[in-house]
């Protein structure tokens, strides 16, 4: 190891800083693989981010080292470690989507995006920790046990993908994939302060990718900085042919857009939308929260946007369309864990293949994930679909036209991420529908395919946890997400003199936290 | 108030392949109660002028040539089975003693 | 019900009209999937043999795996819709069928509901006697088929009890068209007959068009057959059943004879009918109810999030109309016309089914006469004899190798018998059967000159009748000679080598 790479360092480097030292020959894989492998044994026992951590990781990092010094020409992000939420399927992880009806599975096949994070020789770290089969806000559904948040381990690191926003802020990997379906990655990076990107519907594959809700589930990159989720972004994404949904268009570079967001002068004369309905007027929204969020719209009016405020009267019943598409779309997704090919079985004795899949499920599956089952069997059952189903599929409609008005005044439009900052374990579990809430302001964009992004937004007065900033653009406008995503990005933290991640309290577990303030 | 008894739940349950116990089947009945309550608000908007969007990116199309690729080998297809023959997978009897 | 119970058929239509209906499956031939690029085992040069070889993460319904579907199956459907007289529905969309079935691997099947492919149509149809039905044609929509079932255990490997199950994927996912019919009313004391015209309709269909191999035997056409019953001049339709598992042309036709006679036994004594449906047992010649599937009712349809909606182009559509082969009553008529037949001749060809059989023998070089010869008589008769249909037991280019070696005089009929049962036999090709049973006729004349001469001097009496001109008594000496062959001799030939040394 060189003299000036010491653990520490490299943990809390961004990834694009690494990807340049990687690329000079200042630090090898091995030594970044190493230094994040001892940072998840030194905290991961507290923080609990990762199921699975990937014994092969520093021997594939030793391969990319050998290619290095050989002179194979690398892609940008050679070398780099990466967590990956457990929703995707591994050839050499288990793949259990936070349920114990999968436990132990090992897939035959890779994921599409994971078979491209290998073709760019990223280093496959582990798999993090989630709600069952993504069923929640708070990891507290994991059937192995809740994800702590770093920034207090009594609370929750949101969810469904805690454990990849837990894994980067923790500083255990650099960058993690995660999945969105309501807000699985974003909301999670309000409440660890960290970004997370939930693209445009169709723009990352979804194929290996264990479904939740076949119409909302979006693949995305989380990370400690926009051009971090910009740079997984342009791995992960583009059309792929396994993916009927997938969208066959070309895309430019996020990592560019990105670069010009935090070099340029883009904030000027943006037109930055404030959706009326998510501002916070209205019950459930966090003072602290609130305040943040008034405070950025004035920075970024100070730095020339034009704040417009824009109205999207129909995401009052997003919420509402949303637990029933999805419930409805997972219930027949999770029909496949019956017993048969994958997976638990729980035997019954003289009783049929049908009592033993009934059994199997019951075991199987969470409460939370029997709720949904139950629930979406009800809005599609004969007699309901119209009334419940249908009529959610209408009210997709008009979210979809709100944003289409919303795009008129607006380039992008802005929310907080989540209207709370991190709660405690336990408070929401008692009430399913004080959870779903959670996603009030995350839901809308994945009910129009709108891609959001989610980033640090300072930490709430009231309990100095983390808050987050919501931007969406029009579907296939990413590009434009992390342009602005950078800039804002850039605004704020000249305004805290540093990366909001910096503030991170340090674990008990971590040996060297030098960095730490 | 929803429509929402013990005996649908019990009902869904079956549909869905899950045997829940008898307390499974109280607790959910009143926190579907709740939610059905809650998420039956679309109906309020969902008006028959409205069309329905089942698809967020409107794309059409999205097939395939007609060229095989790779398959997976028996090997493969049974590692994660709970029970096999060697050559396919093994279930239960179908029908139950009295049929 | 045992047959004595039923009623006697011509009794059944003085008391009741019966109204049919159809569910045809299509196995298409493509050679991957319908939404997985797995090999496609209705496809027969796959090869598909061994349990779960033809199967991808698609298949198994592994999770995280996606459907993407197959744009020739798409291509193939409208094909079919287009020769059913459909119209094409300008954007379709596929939904999934939740129900849980071991042999399901998703336990939901990808199939169309409200919006299929290919709709409204009319399908004409020729009875034996060249009568022409138009069967209105509702629907006809994609889908995947499901895996296949061996039950282990129990007595007779049926599904009662068995102790397990073991399941194949590889038929999960084989691209499927369902053809559905509307009520078919009118048909009256032929709507047996109507039912296997159908079905054999559909088939001629399916091949012109080349996208099944329409293969019965081995499920690439499954037909349930409804059937119910009403009171003469009753307007409402009485209650239906289902019948399935009707694996030919014979069995549809004598299911429906069948539930005709048992429902008309159970109506007439003032019972009701159960909704159910049944499967037709070829051996008893009866149906009996199947299990209720208790989600029957509540398949929770909705439209598959996984896939697009099928929206294929005016120019595409256009193409494939233009492509169409003729429709089978037109090329009926033509094929009669062009082979010479007689009404009788061809209808015995088309009655037979074998249309397809002939017309490709006729194609592999067989005169018309020749080929239908071979196909209504000696191989109709193996099949007969074997329960099964004449197309599975040899193809047309070996029947038109038969009548070629008979042509050219290198089998006489009667070894050309034996040569066809070799080759249903499985013992190779025409010529591979004529090598290995050693079937040649005799053509050697030195060889025939030596019987000859050996048969006229063992019966002199004979050979001097034939001198005294009385040439009809050289029947006793050939018979001597084909004896003496083995029968491979041409008998005519014989028969001028005996006239020529008898006067030498």
């Amino acid at each position: 190891m060189s003299a000036a790479a010491n653990s520490a360092d490299l943990t809390r480097a961004t990834a694009a800083d690494l990807a340049a030292r990687l690329a000079a020959g200042e630090v090898s894989s091995v030594e970044v693989t190493q230094a994040h492998l001892d940072r998840i044994a030194a905290v991961d026992g507290d923080v609990h981010a990762f199921l699975h951590v990937n014994a092969a990781a520093l021997e594939t990092a030793a391969q990319v080292d050998a290619d290095r010094a050989a002179g194979v020409a690398l892609p940008e992000l050679a070398g780099m470690p990466i967590a990956i939420k457990d929703v995707l399927c591994t050839l050499d992880m288990p793949s259990t989507s936070g349920s114990k009806i999968l436990e132990g599975w090992v897939p035959p096949y890779d994921a599409t995006v994971v078979a491209r994070l290998r073709a760019a020789r990223m280093i496959p770290l582990g798999k993090t920790n989630m709600d069952e089969f993504a069923m929640g806000s708070s990891t507290e559904h994991s059937a192995y046990g809740p994800t702590r948040n770093p920034w207090d381990l009594e609370r929750i690191p949101g969810g469904s993908g805690g454990g990849s926003a837990a894994a980067v802020s923790a500083f255990e990997a650099p960058v993690a994939l995660g999945s969105d379906t309501g807000g699985s990655i974003r909301q999670p990076a309000a409440v660890t302060g960290s970004v997370g990107v939930k693209p445009t519907y169709g723009a990352v594959s979804r194929y290996g990718a264990i479904a939740l809700a076949s119409s909302l589930d979006q693949v995305g990159p989380v990370s400690r900085s926009v051009l971090d989720a910009a740079l997984v972004h342009d791995v992960i994404g583009g059309h792929d042919a396994r993916d009927a949904t997938s969208i066959p268009d070309a895309w430019p570079s996020m990592a560019e857009a990105a670069r010009r967001g935090a070099q340029g002068d883009v904030l000027k004369g943006l037109r930055v939308g404030v959706v009326r309905e998510l501002r916070g007027e209205s019950g459930g929204f966090q003072a602290g929260v609130k305040q943040r969020f008034e405070e950025t719209l004035d920075l970024l009016a100070g730095a020339g946007a034009e704040i417009v405020e824009v109205s999207a009267p129909n995401f009052e019943y997003a919420v509402a369309a949303y637990y029933l598409i999805l419930p409805a779309e997972a219930s027949s997704n999770l029909a496949k864990f019956d017993s048969v090919r994958f997976g638990l079985r729980v035997e019954v004795p003289g009783g049929t293949v049908e009592d033993v899949m009934a059994a199997t499920r019951e075991a199987g599956f969470g409460p939370e994930v029997k709720r949904r089952i139950i629930l979406g069997t009800y809005a599609l059952s004969a007699g309901y679909y119209d009334a419940y189903y249908g009529s959610a599929q209408k009210v997709r409609t008009l979210i979809q036209r709100d944003f289409a008005a919303a795009f008129e005044k607006a380039d992008i439009l802005v929310s907080p991420s989540a209207p709370t900052t991190a709660f405690r374990f336990g408070e929401k579990l008692a009430d399913p529908l004080a959870m779903y809430l959670n996603d009030v302001t995350t839901i809308p964009a994945n009910l129009a395919g709108v891609p959001g992004m989610g980033l640090p937004m300072g930490l709430a007065p009231e309990d100095s946890l983390p808050t987050g900033l919501q931007l969406m653009a029009p579907a296939r406008e990413d590009a434009r997400l992390y342009e602005a995503g950078a800039a804002i990005e850039a605004l704020l933290e000249t305004h805290w003199g540093g990366p909001l991640w910096a503030q991170v309290p340090a674990l008990s577990g971590s040996a060297s936290n030098g960095g730490a303030r | 108030m929803s429509e929402i008894t013990p005996e649908r739940v019990a009902y869904l349950a079956q549909l869905a392949r899950i045997a829940l116990t008898p307390d499974e089947i109280e607790t959910l009945t009143g926190e579907l109660g709740a939610i059905v309550d809650a998420v039956a608000t679309v109906q309020q908007v969902a008006t028959p002028d409205v069309p329905a969007t089942s698809h967020p990116i409107p794309l059409t199309g999205g097939m395939r040539p007609d060229v095989p690729g790779v398959t997976l080998t028996t090997e493969q297809a049974l590692a994660g089975a709970p029970d096999h023959d060697g050559s396919r997978f093994r279930v239960t009897a179908i029908l139950g003693e009295e049929q | 019900m045992a047959r004595a119970e039923l009623m006697d058929f011509d009794t059944a239509l003085e008391l009741f009209e019966p109204v049919l209906g159809f569910e045809v499956h299509v196995e298409l031939s493509t050679k991957t999937k319908m939404f997985s690029d797995a090999p496609n085992p209705a496809f027969s040069a796959n090869e598909v043999t061994d349990a779960n070889t033809a199967i991808t993460p698609v298949c198994l319904g592994l999770p995280g795996s996606l459907p993407v579907v197959n744009e020739q199956a798409v291509r193939y459907s409208i094909s079919l819709g287009l020769a059913l007289g459909c119209q094409i529905a300008p954007m379709s969309r596929f939904a999934r069928k939740n129900y849980f079935y071991p042999d399901l691997a998703k336990n939901y099947q990808i199939s169309q509901y409200d919006e299929p492919i290919a709709f409204e149509g009319t399908l004409e149809v020729e009875l034996e006697d060249g009568t022409l039905v138009q069967v209105p044609i509702e629907r006809a929509h994609m889908e995947e088929d499901a895996g296949k079932l061996t039950h282990v255990g129990g007595s007779t490997g049926r599904i009662q009890g068995a102790e397990s199950s073991l399941v194949d994927y590889n038929r999960a996912g084989v691209p499927l068209v369902e053809i559905v019919t509307k009520p078919i009313v009118g048909a009256e004391h032929r709507a047996p007959e109507l039912a296997r015209a159908y079905v054999s309709t559909i088939r001629d269909i399916v091949r012109a068009l080349g996208i099944s191999e329409a293969r019965m035997e081995r499920g690439n056409l499954r037909c349930d057959a409804n059937v119910s019953l009403r009171p003469r001049g009753e307007q409402k339709l009485g209650i239906r059943t289902e019948t399935k598992n009707v694996n030919s042309l014979r069995s549809v036709e004598r299911a429906v004879r069948y539930e005709i006679q048992r429902q008309a036994a159970i109506l007439a004594k003032g019972g009701t009918i159960t909704q159910e449906t049944r499967h037709w047992h070829e051996d008893t010649g009866t149906t009996s109810p199947g299990r209720p599937k208790s989600d029957a009712d509540d398949y929770r349809y909705f439209p598959e999030p996984d896939l697009l909606p099928v929206v294929p182009s005016p120019a595409l559509i256009d193409e494939l109309r233009d492509a169409l082969p003729e429709p089978p009553a037109a090329r009926r008529r033509r094929l009669k016309e062009e082979w010479g037949f007689t009404d009788l001749e061809f209808r015995d060809v088309v009655n037979s089914g074998l249309l397809v059989e002939v017309a490709d023998t006729v194609a592999a070089g067989a005169s018309p006469q020749q080929a239908r010869k071979w196909w209504t008589g000696e191989i109709a008769r193996i099949a007969n004899a074997q329960d099964a249909e004449p197309g599975s037991l040899i193809s047309a280019s070996d029947v038109a190798a038969v009548v070629e070696l008979v042509e050219s005089g290198a089998l006489t009929d009667r070894l050309a018998r034996q040569v066809v049962e070799g080759v249903i036999a499985g013992e190779g090709t025409p010529a591979e059967v004529v090598a290995a049973r050693g079937l040649q006729v005799v053509s050697d004349d030195g060889a025939l000159i030596a019987a000859v001469d050996a048969a006229l001097a063992e019966q002199p009496d004979v050979l001097e009748k034939i001198r005294d001109g009385k040439v009809q008594a050289a029947g006793a000496v050939i018979g001597a000679v084909m004896k003496a062959m083995g029968g491979k001799a041409d008998a005519a030939r014989v028969r001028e080598l005996v006239l020529e040394r008898a006067q030498a």
